[in-house]
C-alpha cells in the first residue's frame, strides 16, 4: 500500500507529480529507446505504427475526452497534414520547417473549420465533420496538380541534418523520429492540462453556461481546442503518409476517422494513457484477428467487415461494462493492488447521473 | 419531360431518406440521442423482409412478410434499448454517438454473415409494374414509397402532437429527471421508441428493397438521410421528409448537371451551408437552455 | 453608493413576461435579497444581470459601467460572480479544479507559454492555488479537495458553487437560492459564510432565497417579487410586515 503525502502546491503543478511516477515514466522512456536493441526491425516497425495511431489519438483525445467534442472527421485532419507535409517538402522545405509547419497549418485550417462548427452541439458537430470526411476524399481527387489525385503521391526520404531517414530500409531511425514526436506532443498535451487553458477545456465540456459566468470564452475555447487537437493529428498525418510509403484521396477515408473515435474510447477518454492503450488496439487487432481466422477457417479465407464487426463489437462492451475504457480497468487494478488487502468491491461502483440537456428547444 | 422524370425519380428516393430520417428524428425527439445505425436498421429490415419471403428462405407471401418484418424489427429496436440503450441512461450524447456507430458495423457484419454480400433482390409486388400519369412513366415502386411515406410522416407527426403518449415521450427528452418525477416512465417510454424507430427503418427497408437491389453495405445510405435530417432541422418530423426530399431531388439533377467529380458532393455541400447559415436546421425555431 | 442598478428591465418568454419594468440598485457592501414565489423572475433577474438573456428594454449597469455593452463572457471580468439555482458544476473533475477555473478570469498566460509551460504559467499557477486555498480553508473544503464533484452529496456541491464563485475574486456576487436543499445545520453554516463574505472580505451579495429566516438574519435590505414586477422594497422587517406582500403569499396559500 502507497500512501502520498503532498508537501507543496506544486506537488500538483510538476511534471510528475512524485518520485514514483517519475522513476515509472523514466524508465518507460529508457525502455523506448533500448527497444531497437531488444526487438527486431519488424516489430519495431510495429510499434512504431502504434506511436502514430497514439499520437493521432492524442489529437483526437483533446477535443472529445478534453472538450466533450466528438468529431468524426479527424481523418480529413491527417489527410491536410500529410499532404501539406509532402508538398512543403516538395517545395524544397527542408523537414524540420515543413513537418512542423504542416502540423501548424493543419491547426489553423481545423480552427476556422470549427468556427461555424462551434456553435453546433454534439450530434450537429458530429455530423459536419461526417461531411468533412467524406468531402475530403472528393476535394482531394479535385486539387489533382497540388495531390496527384487518385494516383497519389509518395513521400521522399526524410533528410535531417544530412541523415536520411526512411521507413521501410532504416525503420529503427523512423522509430526514433516518431518517438521523438509522440514524447513532444504527449508534453504539449500534459502541459495544457495543467494549465488555464486545460481547465478551460473540461469546463466547457461539462458546464457551458457555468463557464460563461467563470469568464470563459466558449467559441474561442472550442475554436482552440479544435486547433491543438488538429495540429497534433496533422503531425500524425505527415507520419502516417512516411510510414504507408505511398498514400491517395483513398487512405484517410470515413472509416479511419471511425477507427480514432473508437480507439480512444477503448482507451479511455480524457486520459494520455487511453491514447495509447487504444493505439496498442487498433494495431495488433487486425493481426490478431487474421492469425485466430487463419487457425479457425484455415488461411485464405476472407469475412468482410470482419475486423470492423469485432470491433464494433469490442467498442460496445466497453461502453457498457467500462465506460473509462482500459484506462479506467487498469486504474482499478493498480488502486486495487495499493490497497491490498482493503479494496472492496463496491468502490468502483458508477456514479448515477442524469441527462441534462444541452438542447436547444 | 426529362426534368419531371428526374424529379419523380429524386423523389421516391428522397422519400427512402426521409424515411430513414424519421427514424433518426423519432429517437431525437424522444431520448435525444442519435441512432448511428439508423441506415442499418433500415437494411436489416430489408434483409429480414428478403429472408421471410424469397424463394430461396421461407417464401412466405409478401403481404404476410413484411408486416412480420416489421413487428420483428419493432422488436428488435425495442430488445436493443432493453439490453444496451437503457444501460446508457444518462450517458453523454457522444457515448451513444460512439455507441450506435458501432452497432451499425455490427448489424452490417452480421447481415453479410447471414446473407452473404452479393446484391439481391426483394420479390416484392411492388417492384412490378408502372403507373403512367399525363405521360410520364412512373415505377410502380416509385408511387408507393412516396405514398407510403408521406401517410406514416403524417401519422407519426399527429402521435407527437395530439397523443398523451406522444407528448409524454417528448417531455421525456427535454428534463429526464424532470420527466421522471413527472410520473412519466421514462425508461418504457424510451423503449417504445426505439422499437418504432425499428418499425420505421424496416418501413424504409421494405420500400427501398423494392426499388432496387440491397446488400449489407446498404446502410451506408443512413448518412446521407443523416445529412437529410439534419438539413430538415433534427426536431422536426416534417421536416426530416422536407430534407430528405431535398437530398434526394438535388442528387440526380447534380448528377445531371454538374461535372463529374463535383456532383456527389452536392449534398454534404448543401449539408455544410445549411449548418453555417442555419445551424438548426431549416425548418426549427431555437431557443437557449434555461438556468 | 449603488455597485449594480437595474432600471426598468422588461424582459418576455413568448406570451410570459417574466420581468416586468423591474427597478433596483444593489449598494457597495450590503447584502440585498430577492424573495417572491416560484416562477416570480428571480432567476431570470440573475440571468439578465449575467448577459444570458437579453432584456426587451431596460438599463443594467455595474460600478457605472454599462452592462448591456458587455458579452456573457466579459460579466466575470467585470468581478461579477454567481452561482446557479440547479447547480451546475464541471462534475468530471475535482473540487480543486473546478475552484481553479473560477481563477480564469485571472489567466495572464498565453497559449504558446502554457504549450511549454513556461516559466511565467508555473508562477501564475502557484498564485492562483494560493488563492484557492484560502477559499478552501474559508469554507472548511479540506477534505473534499481532491474529490470528483460527480461523487459528493448535494450539500457540499453548493459549498463548492459558492467556493467557485468566490475562488474568482468577485466585488459583486450572485446567488441563487445558496440555502436551497440544505439541512438546517448546513443552512446555519451558509448563513456564517454570507455574513463573512459581506464582513471579511468585503463582497457585495445579491441572492435569490426561500428562507425567510436566512433572509432575514443576513441581509440588509430585501426586494419582493410577483410576476416580475416589484411588490415591495426595505428592510426585512418592513418587507415581512408589507400588505401586498401577506397579500401574495397567503392569497396563495389560502387558493
Ligand atoms: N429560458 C426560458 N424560456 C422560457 N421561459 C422561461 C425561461 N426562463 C424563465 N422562464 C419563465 O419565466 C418565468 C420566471 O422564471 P424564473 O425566473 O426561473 O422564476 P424564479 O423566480 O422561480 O426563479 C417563469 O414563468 C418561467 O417559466
Ligand atoms: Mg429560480
Amino acid at each position: 500500500m502507497r500512501i502520498q503525502f503532498k508537501t507543496s502546491y506544486d506537488h500538483d503543478i510538476r511534471l510528475f507529480p512524485d518520485r514514483h511516477s517519475l522513476i515509472v515514466y523514466g524508465a518507460l522512456i529508457l525502455l523506448a529507446l533500448v527497444l531497437p536493441f531488444l526487438i527486431n526491425e519488424f516489430y519495431i516497425g510495429e510499434v512504431t505504427n502504434v506511436l502514430i495511431w497514439a499520437i493521432a489519438g492524442l489529437g483526437l483525445m483533446l477535443l472529445t475526452g478534453q472538450t466533450g467534442q466528438a468529431s468524426l472527421g479527424h481523418a480529413a485532419f491527417l489527410a491536410i497534414g500529410c499532404y501539406t507535409n509532402t508538398i512543403l517538402i516538395e517545395q524544397g522545405l527542408p523537414f524540420l520547417l515543413a513537418f512542423p509547419l504542416a502540423g501548424v497549418i493543419t491547426g489553423v485550417v481545423g480552427a476556422i473549420i470549427a468556427i461555424p462548427a462551434l456553435r453546433l452541439h454534439g450530434i450537429y458537430l458530429a455530423i459536419a465533420t461526417i461531411a468533412l470526411s467524406i468531402l475530403a476524399d472528393d476535394i482531394i481527387v479535385l486539387l489533382e496538380p497540388w495531390t496527384g489525385g487518385v494516383s497519389g503521391k509518395f513521400p521522399d526520404v526524410i533528410r535531417v541534418f544530412g541523415m536520411e531517414i526512411e521507413r521501410w530500409t532504416m525503420p529503427v531511425r523512423f522509430y526514433y523520429l516518431v518517438l521523438a514526436v509522440a514524447v513532444m506532443c504527449t508534453l504539449f498535451y500534459r502541459n495544457i492540462l495543467r494549465s488555464p487553458l486545460g481547465r478551460a477545456f473540461d469546463a466547457v465540456r461539462d458546464s457551458e453556461v457555468s463557464a460563461t459566468a467563470m469568464g470563459v470564452h466558449i467559441a474561442r475555447t472550442k475554436a482552440t481546442a479544435f486547433g491543438l487537437s488538429c495540429m497534433i493529428t496533422g503531425w500524425a498525418g505527415a507520419l502516417m503518409g512516411y510510414y504507408a510509403g505511398a498514400f491517395n484521396n483513398e487512405t484517410f477515408s470515413l472509416v479511419i476517422s471511425i477507427t480514432l473515435l473508437m480507439m480512444i474510447v477503448i482507451g479511455g477518454l480524457g486520459s494520455i494513457h487511453g491514447a495509447f492503450f487504444g493505439a496498442v488496439v487498433v494495431a495488433f487487432l487486425p493481426q490478431g484477428l487474421s492469425i485466430l481466422k487463419d487457425s479457425v477457417l484455415g488461411s485464405g479465407v476472407a469475412i468482410p467487415g470482419l475486423e470492423t464487426g469485432v470491433f464494433g463489437m469490442i467498442l460496445i462492451l466497453f461502453i457498457l461494462f467500462e465506460p473509462m475504457g482500459l484506462y479506467g480497468r487498469w486504474l482499478k487494478i493498480r488502486i486495487w493492488f495499493e490497497l491490498f488487502p482493503f479494496a472492496r468491491k463496491d468502490m468502483f461502483r458508477r456514479q448515477k447521473s442524469y441527462l441534462k440537456t444541452e438542447r436547444l428547444r | 419531360m426529362d426534368g419531371v422524370q428526374l424529379l419523380v425519380s429524386g423523389l421516391a428516393n428522397g422519400c427512402v431518406y426521409g424515411l430513414i430520417a424519421l427514424g433518426f428524428v423519432l429517437i431525437y425527439k424522444a431520448t435525444e440521442a442519435v441512432n448511428f445505425a439508423q441506415g442499418d436498421f433500415m437494411m436489416l429490415g430489408a434483409f429480414v423482409t428478403l429472408g421471410l419471403t424469397n424463394a430461396e428462405y421461407l417464401h412466405l407471401p409478401f403481404w404476410i412478410a413484411a408486416p412480420l418484418a416489421i413487428l420483428i424489427m419493432a422488436f428488435f429496436g425495442y430488445l436493443l434499448d432493453l439490453l444496451i440503450l437503457r444501460h446508457l441512461f444518462g450517458q453523454s450524447q457522444t457515448a451513444v454517438v460512439i455507441l450506435t456507430i458501432a452497432l451499425g458495423f455490427v448489424i452490417r457484419f452480421v447481415a453479410g454473415v447471414i446473407w452473404g454480400h452479393e446484391p439481391q433482390t426483394l420479390e416484392s409486388p411492388l417492384a412490378f409494374g408502372d403507373v403512367s400519369l399525363g405521360g410520364v412513366v412512373l415505377g410502380m415502386a416509385d408511387v408507393a414509397v412516396i405514398v407510403v411515406t408521406v401517410l406514416l410522416t403524417w401519422s407519426l407527426y399527429q402521435f407527437f402532437q395530439r397523443t398523451k403518449l406522444g407528448l409524454a415521450m417528448q417531455a421525456a427528452s427535454q428534463n429526464q429527471m424532470a420527466a421522471y418525477f413527472m410520473g412519466i416512465p421514462v425508461k418504457r417510454v424510451q423503449g417504445l421508441i426505439w422499437g418504432l424507430s425499428g418499425a420505421t427503418a424496416a418501413v424504409a427497408g421494405i420500400l427501398f428493397a423494392s426499388k432496387g437491389a440491397i446488400d449489407p453495405n446498404a446502410g451506408l445510405l443512413g448518412i446521407k438521410a443523416f445529412a437529410a435530417a439534419v438539413i430538415g432541422g433534427f426536431g422536426s418530423l416534417p421536416g426530416a421528409l422536407a430534407g430528405g426530399l431535398i437530398v434526394g431531388v438535388i442528387e440526380p439533377f447534380a448528377a445531371r448537371y454538374l461535372a463529374a467529380g463535383y456532383s456527389q458532393i452536392a449534398p454534404y455541400a448543401l449539408l455544410l451551408a445549411v449548418l453555417v447559415f442555419r445551424p438548426h436546421g431549416l425548418f426549427s425555431q431555437v431557443r437557449t437552455k434555461k438556468v | 453608493m449603488s455597485l449594480l442598478k437595474v432600471e426598468n428591465a422588461t424582459l418576455k418568454f413568448g406570451g410570459v413576461v417574466a420581468v416586468n419594468d423591474l427597478s433596483f440598485s444593489v449598494n457597495e457592501g450590503e447584502v440585498y435579497a430577492i424573495v417572491g414565489p416560484n416562477g416570480a423572475g428571480k432567476s431570470t433577474v440573475f440571468n439578465l444581470v449575467s448577459r444570458f438573456y437579453q432584456p426587451y428594454a431596460g438599463r443594467f449597469s455595474f460600478d457605472g459601467q454599462d452592462l448591456l455593452s458587455c458579452k456573457p463572457d466579459e460579466v466575470a471580468d467585470l468581478g461579477i460572480a454567481r452561482t446557479f439555482q440547479n447547480i451546475e458544476l464541471f462534475d468530471h473533475a475535482t473540487v480543486l479544479q473546478n475552484l481553479l477555473v473560477g481563477r480564469h478570469r485571472h489567466r495572464r498566460t498565453t497559449l504558446i507559454e502554457e504549450l511549454f509551460f513556461a516559466p511565467r504559467v508555473r508562477q501564475e499557477e502557484r498564485h492562483h492555488r494560493a488563492a484557492v486555498e484560502e477559499v478552501i480553508d474559508f469554507l472548511d473544503l479540506q477534505p473534499y479537495r481532491d474529490k470528483m464533484i460527480a461523487g459528493l452529496p448535494y450539500g457540499v456541491r453548493k459549498v463548492v458553487e459558492l467556493g467557485r464563485a468566490l475562488a474568482s475574486g468577485p466585488r459583486l456576487l450572485l446567488l441563487d437560492e445558496p440555502a436551497s436543499g440544505l439541512s438546517v445545520e448546513e443552512t446555519q453554516d451558509m448563513r456564517w459564510w454570507i455574513d463573512d463574505i459581506r464582513k471579511q472580505m468585503g463582497i457585495t451579495v445579491l441572492m435569490v432565497e426561500h428562507d425567510m429566516g436566512l433572509v432575514s438574519g443576513v441581509s440588509d435590505r430585501v426586494l419582493a417579487l410577483a410576476d416580475g414586477a416589484k411588490l415591495a422594497e426595505g428592510t426585512p422587517a418592513e418587507v415581512q410586515s408589507d400588505p401586498a406582500v401577506i397579500e401574495a403569499y397567503l392569497g396563495a396559500g389560502a387558493a
